[in-house]
């Protein structure tokens, strides 16, 4: 689904990837660890299109990045660390609006779905600007599923929100990848991510310095190796 | 192939620089000498006249220097290498100098032709909007630390001032304009007018090209003192990371 | 019926013309976006009016404006007042697309990024249309001018299409540096001058009623002048919002 061969990014002089492979298939899911500043952020930014690559390939599901943007941008659904939402429209009208942009095909319903799965049917007529960090995390969640992508690109994406949000964040990604999505997930929480993805890839000095299947392996043995990769 | 660039600075100075310095040096010389002892004193105006002679020439350098700035531009934008930027901003930095230089002179020349130091002329005006519009460029930049933002927006601005220049001079000469037209056209009649006798002709034309060797000269030294700084940048980064 | 079933029709895409439905559909939800949450908190709108009335009434005492004497300063005086309220509103309009990351949001829609272009710039227009919808009337309410001539507002229209063109691309840009606000005006007034000149002229030829001979040039001249911005601006807009 995702190939990225050698990519490298550079901010200035600085290298941030400096030669990256990467690949996911189809349904599989992957969590992205690293100490601050590796470039997981940078990294999940190219994959969403967001950022060009200074050098190598990437490509989704066969279209190349950034030539094919468009096309790739119809298929990923991403959090980044701003919930991407506006301040003075209402839950269901930033819904509304992004339903527009993508031209979702029966909006009304959609919108009606996604508001009762990340649990703010109640409060979809408040405003953004008056919710909290982890309202506007969940809402920022729902605009990212909206469009139904088969890929999700999620950065931390449980910062912020409460046990009642992570237990549902938890069941929403596990029914995506059951439905065969894909997800690649930036994340800072290893135990968690373990019991989630299927895959853990450590990215360490610009590469993915290590890749462990997690049904192979107990969660304390994989902190070990991360922290050997990280800090080795 | 940003790495090539900065191995090519490391390099001493090429011979086609040095040369190219020392006839620049020569040349202005020479366009000196001819502005105040070879060119005829000019009639009715008298000495001011003489300056004339570099006031066109730092305009003529400062137009030629944004042009740059344009080109370099555009083509950073397709290439997105970093040299075209800094050639770029070398060619703002001389043309900001030489712009000032033309008002300054202008004005010299204005106040006992004139009478006064500055007017309304669609030419003064134009002139002023090209140092205020590149001016911003300098600040546009200073505001922005991501290097490559930096150089993409310093090429959109440089284009779209370059784009803007031309018409603000054609939507102001619409009005009337008191600027003597030296060449052609019907200013013969305009107060500071005069008919270029043989040698006066010949000085401009020197004055002219001295100039524009100057600014070559200037924007090559330039170009490879930024493209060291640069390379400076990069080292001390690589002695953080490592 | 063969056709319907080819995978052309099937691909995720659609056809062109499915592609050009999408392209206005992107255009109008943001201006529809624009418009809701102005309404809702009219912040910027206030803000614009409040800061146009203002100009006008420091014109008022710094020029001894009155009945008499304002014919000849009108234009000037109006044209002014759009493009300081102008800038207000542009700043703005940028900067609530950078707050929670909304610029991200766009990018990250599947549509060309010329719509985005189209989409605020249409908002910025009519944000500004408002103002001057506002302010006309006022303005010859306070010093008995009458400024409904459909020329005249011909002009302003064709001045603001210029003004937003470039203000949109400038602002686009100032929001994504340090110094944000501030630079906006620097940046903007050099460029946009010749359509504020031109626009200037064209009122003020309306205003003194000369004929039409004498403004006709300074009417294609907006005309030319808002071709030229706005495909320059649309072309270099994708280079301003990528990262």
């Amino acid at each position: 689904m995702i190939e990225v061969r050698n990519l490298v990014k550079n901010f200035g002089w600085k290298r941030v990837l400096r030669g990256l492979d990467f690949r996911v298939g189809r349904g599989e899911s992957v969590a992205i660890l690293g100490l601050n500043g590796t470039g997981k952020t940078t990294f999940l930014r190219i994959l969403a299109t967001l950022s060009r690559p200074s050098g190598g390939s990437v490509s989704m599901a066969g279209q190349a990045i950034p030539s094919q943007s468009i096309q790739v941008r119809r298929r990923i659904g991403v959090v980044l660390h701003q919930p991407l939402l506006y301040g003075d429209l209402t839950a269901e009208e930033n819904l509304r609006y992004y339903a527009r942009m993508y031209d979702v095909q029966s909006g009304k319903t959609r919108i009606d779905e996604v508001l009762d799965l990340v649990g703010l049917e109640m409060q979809r007529r408040e405003l953004v600007r008056k919710y909290s960090r982890g309202m506007q995390q969940r809402l920022a969640i729902g605009r990212a599923l909206l469009h139904t992508p088969d890929v999700l690109l999620f950065d931390e994406p449980y910062t912020g929100l409460d046990t009642d949000a992570v237990i549902m964040l938890d069941a929403v990604l596990k029914d995506a990848v059951s439905q065969g999505r894909t997800l690649v997930m930036a994340s800072h929480d290893l135990p968690h991510a373990a019991g989630l993805v299927s895959r853990i890839d450590i990215l360490s000095k610009g590469r993915i310095a290590d890749s462990i299947s997690c049904s192979e392996m107990p969660v304390g043995e994989m902190v070990l190796r991360y922290k050997a990769v990280t800090h080795g | 192939m940003a790495a090539g660039d900065a191995n090519r600075s490391m390099e001493p100075m090429p011979i086609l620089l040095k040369v190219l310095s020392g006839f620049s040096v020569a040349l202005f010389s020479v366009a000196l000498y001819m502005v105040w002892f070879y060119a005829p004193r000019e009639v009715v105006m008298g000495e001011v006249q003489r300056v004339f002679y570099f006031h066109v020439a730092a305009g003529w350098v400062g137009a030629l220097a944004f042009l740059v700035t344009a080109i370099a531009g555009a083509i950073y934008l397709l290439r997105e290498e970093s040299r075209w930027d800094l050639l770029a901003l070398s060619s703002v930095e001389i043309g900001v100098v030489f712009i000032l230089i033309n008002i300054v002179s202008g004005s010299i020349w204005a106040k006992p032709i004139w009478g006064t130091w500055w007017t309304w002329d669609p030419r003064l005006i134009t002139a002023t909007i090209m140092e205020l519009i590149y001016i911003a460029y300098l600040m546009l930049r200073q505001g922005i630390d991501d290097p490559r933002r930096r150089a993409r927006f310093g090429a959109v601005y440089g284009i779209a001032g370059f784009i803007s220049v031309p018409i603000t001079f054609l939507s102001i000469r619409l009005l009337r304009t008191i600027h003597p037209l030296v060449f052609g056209g019907e200013g013969g009649s305009l107060a500071g007018s005069f008919n270029m006798e043989p040698p006066m002709f010949l000085t401009f034309m020197i004055s002219l090209l001295a100039f524009t060797f100057v600014f070559v000269t200037l924007l090559w030294h330039r170009y490879r003192l930024q493209l060291r700084a640069e390379q400076l940048e990069q080292t001390k980064m690589k002695l953080l990371l490592e | 019926m063969a056709e319907d079933r080819s995978p052309t029709v099937l691909r995720i895409d659609g056809g062109r013309e499915a592609g050009i439905r999408r392209y206005f559909r992107a255009i109008s939800a943001i201006v529809w976006k624009d418009l809701a949450a102005e309404l809702r908190s009219r912040e910027l709108m206030s803000a614009m009016l409040v800061f146009a009335l203002l100009v006008i009434l420091i014109f008022n005492f710094a020029l001894e404006l009155s009945v008499r004497s304002v014919e000849t300063v009108t234009s000037g005086v109006l044209w002014v007042t759009f493009v300081f309220a102008g800038t207000l509103g542009l700043g703005r309009s940028m900067a609530i697309e950078k707050d929670r990351g909304c610029l991200d949001g766009l990018l990250l829609v599947p549509v060309d990024r010329s719509a985005l272009y189209f989409g605020k710039l249409l908002g910025n227009l009519i944000f500004m249309l408002v103002v001057e919808a506002i302010v006309l009337p006022l303005y010859s309410l306070l010093f008995s001018v009458n400024l409904f001539d459909p020329r005249l507002l011909l002009v302003i229209l064709l001045g603001s299409v210029g003004y937003s063109a470039v203000g949109t691309l400038l602002a686009s840009m100032a929001v994504q540096t340090r110094t944000r606000d501030m630079l906006l005006p620097i940046l903007l007034f050099p460029i946009v001058l010749p359509v504020v000149v031109a626009a200037v002229k064209a009122s003020n030829a309306i205003q003194q009623s000369l004929e039409m001979a004498t403004i006709w040039p300074w009417l294609n001249l907006l005309i030319a002048f808002d071709v030229i911005f706005v495909a320059a601006a649309f072309m270099l807009f994708d280079f301003v919002v990528e990262e």
